[in-house]
C-alpha cells in the first residue's frame, strides 16, 4: 500500500512508531548502562548496573525522606519562581514602557545580568542565616532576570496599532497595560518563565549540593559521602524526573493561557 | 556625533549615580560585610593581577573554554545527524529530553565517582552540562528547514556534505545560537561548582575559601571577577552571533520596514 500512499514529507513518523521507537531508545541507554557496568569497561563499584540504580529508585520511593526532600527542593523552586515574578513582572513593565527609563538601565541591566548567580552563593553564606534563604538568594537572582528581559521585548513589542486604539478608545493607564500590554506581553512572559524555571531548578539543586540546604541534591552529597553509590545515582535521575515533570508543567500551562494565540492555534489545525 | 554623547550619556548615568550612592552610604560605614567601592577596585587589582591570574583565574577560564567549545561541536555534529533522519530522532528524543531535564550540578558527584578527581572530570562535566541546549536546539533547527529550500538543493543536485554546509548549517544557524546562548550560562556555572566541590585552585574554589576564612572584601573582588567572566563571554558572544548572522538580522530588518 505504501506505493500509493502520498510521501508523507516533513511531518516525520507517525505518531505510534515515534513512541515505539522512543521506548526503544531508552531500553537500549539502559541496555548499553547495564552492559558497561557489568562488564567491568566501567568499575561497577563506581557506575552500579542500571537495574541496581532502578531498583534503588523504586525503593527510594517508598520513604517519606526521599519525598519529603523532594518537596523541599520544589518549594525553594516554587518560591524562588514566585519572587523572581513578583518582583521581574511589574519592573519590567514599567521599564519597558517608558523609553526613558529603558535606556538609562540597559547598560546596568547588560551588567547585572551575566553575573552567573552561582557566584553570589558566598555572600548568600554570610549574609543569611537560614539556608532557605541563602537558596532564595540565588534562585531569586538567576530566575529574575530570565523574566525580565523576556518581559521587557515582550513589552517593546506591543503593536503601536493596537496602543493608539485604545488610547483613542479613551483607555486609561492601568487599563491599557491590563487590556493591551500585558496580553500581548504573555507569549513572551512565559518563555521567560519557562526558561527561568530551568535555571531555578539548577540553582535550587546547586545550592543544595553546595550549601547544604536540605533536598535532593542534599541527599546526593550525603548518599555519595555515605558510599551509597547506588541510591546516589537513583536520585541523580530523581532530579531529572523533576526536572521532566516541571518542564511538562510549564509547558502545558504555556499551551492553556495560549489557547487563544496565534502561534498555539496554528499548531492545533 | 552629538547622538553618540547622548547615548554615552544614557549609557553612563545610572552607573555612575549607583556607584555615588554606594561610596556616600558605605563611606562611614564599618560594616566589614559592605565593601567600599574603592576599596574594592584596590582589591581587585591587588588580590587578582598577580599570581592568581594565572594559578586561578586562566586555568578555570581554559576549563570552561574546553568543556563549552567541546559541547557545541558535540551538540552540533550529534544534532545535524539526529536531526536528519527522523527515525533517529524518534529514537534518540526521550533519552536526550530526560538528560536535558537533570539539573547539571547533580552530575558533579556522580562524575567525581566514574572519572575521579582531575581536571578532565571538570571538563567532562562542563560538556555533560552544556552539550544539551546546544544539541536539541540543533536539532530543532534541523527539522524545520524550509522544505521548499530542501527541495531546489535536492532539484539542483546538492548532496551529502555540500546540502549540509550550504544548505542545512546555515538555515539552522540562528535557532543553532540560541542554543549556545543557553549553554555559556551553564558552562560558567558548571566551572564554579566544580571548582567549589573539588578543587584546589580556580576562581569558584578561591572564592569559597575566602568566605570560608571570612576574608570579605577579597570575596567580594572574586564576586567581581566572576561578574566580569559572564560579561566578557556575553559579549564575545554577541559579537560572534552579529557575524555569523548578519544575513539574518539583515533580513529581519526588512521584513520589520515593511
Amino acid at each position: 500500500m505504501g506505493r500509493t500512499m502520498p510521501r508523507p514529507g516533513n511531518g516525520g513518523p507517525p505518531l505510534l512508531r515515534r513512541a515505539l521507537l522512543g521506548t526503544a531508545g531508552v531500553l537500549t541507554f539502559l541496555g548499553a548502562w547495564e552492559v558497561t557496568s557489568r562488564t567491568g569497561i566501567v568499575d561497577p563499584a563506581y557506575l552500579p548496573a542500571a537495574s541496581e540504580v532502578l531498583a534503588a529508585l523504586v525503593s527510594n520511593a517508598t520513604l517519606t525522606g526521599f519525598w519529603e526532600a523532594a518537596g523541599r527542593t520544589v518549594t525553594s523552586w516554587a518560591l524562588g519562581m514566585l519572587l523572581a515574578l513578583l518582583l521581574a513582572v511589574p519592573l519590567a513593565t514599567v521599564v519597558g514602557l517608558w523609553p526613558f527609563l529603558q535606556r538609562t538601565t540597559r547598560s546596568t541591566v547588560e551588567f547585572l545580568r551575566p553575573i552567573p548567580s552561582v557566584g553570589l552563593i558566598p555572600l548568600a553564606v554570610l549574609l543569611l542565616a537560614e539556608p532557605l534563604q541563602q537558596s532564595l538568594l540565588i534562585i531569586t537572582y538567576g530566575a529574575f532576570w530570565q523574566v525580565f528581559v523576556q518581559v521587557l521585548y515582550g513589552v517593546a513589542d506591543v503593536d503601536p496599532v493596537a496602543t493608539s486604539t485604545a488610547r483613542s478608545y479613551g483607555f486609561t493607564g492601568w487599563q491599557r497595560v491590563r487590556d493591551v500590554v500585558l496580553p500581548s506581553a504573555l507569549p513572551f512572559l512565559l518563555t521567560g518563565i519557562r526558561l527561568a524555571s530551568a535555571v531555578a531548578l539548577i540553582l535550587a539543586v546547586t545550592a543544595e549540593l553546595v550549601i547544604g540546604t536540605p533536598g535532593l541534591g542534599n541527599q546526593i552529597a550525603l548518599a555519595k559521602d555515605a558510599g551509597l553509590y547506588a541510591s546516589t545515582y537513583a536520585l541523580a535521575l530523581a532530579t531529572g524526573l523533576l526536572g521532566v515533570v516541571i518542564n511538562a508543567g510549564v509547558r502545558a500551562a504555556e499551551r492553556r493561557l495560549l489557547s487563544w494565540h496565534q502561534s498555539v492555534r496554528g499548531d492545533a489545525s | 556625533m552629538k547622538r553618540s554623547l547622548v547615548s554615552l550619556a544614557y549609557a553612563l548615568g545610572l552607573p555612575v549615580v549607583l556607584v555615588t550612592v554606594w561610596w556616600l552610604a558605605t563611606r562611614d560605614a564599618t560594616s566589614i560585610f559592605v565593601p567600599r567601592p574603592t576599596e574594592l577596585v584596590a582589591e581587585l587589582v591587588g588580590t587578582w593581577a598577580g599570581e592568581r591570574l594565572f594559578t586561578d583565574v586562566l586555568p578555570s577560564l581554559a576549563r570552561f573554554a574546553a568543556g563549552t567549545g567541546a559541547a557545541i561541536v558535540l551538540g552540533i555534529l550529534v544534532g545535524l545527524v539526529t536531526g536528519l533522519n527522523s527515525g533517529l530522532r524518534a529514537f534518540c528524543e526521550p533519552v536526550f529530553e530526560f538528560f536535558r531535564a537533570i539539573p547539571p550540578p547533580v552530575l558533579i558527584p556522580v562524575f567525581g565517582l566514574v572519572i575521579g578527581v582531575s581536571d578532565s572530570m571538570k571538563v567532562a562535566v562542563i560538556v555533560a552540562g552544556a552539550v544539551w541546549p546546544v544539541l536539541l536546539n540543533t536539532v530543532e533547527g534541523v527539522r524545520a528547514v524550509d522544505a521548499v529550500q530542501t527541495e531546489t538543493s535536492r532539484a539542483y543536485g546538492i548532496h551529502g556534505f555540500n546540502r549540509v554546509r550550504y544548505q542545512i548549517l546555515p538555515a539552522a544557524a540562528p535557532q543553532i545560537l540560541a542554543g549556545v546562548r543557553q549553554a555559556l550560562p551553564i558552562g560558567i556555572v558548571l566551572m564554579v561548582i566544580s571548582e567549589m566541590f573539588f578543587s584546589s585552585s580556580g576562581l569558584g574554589f578561591s572564592i569559597i575559601q575566602f568566605q570560608r576564612r571570612f576574608a570579605v572584601p577579597e570575596m567580594w573582588s572574586g564576586i567581581l571577577v566572576l561578574g566580569l567572566v559572564g560579561i566578557a563571554v556575553s559579549i564575545v558572544f554577541t559579537m560572534v552571533e552579529r557575524r555569523v548572522l548578519h544575513w539574518y538580522h539583515g533580513l529581519k530588518e526588512l521584513d520589520n520596514a515593511s
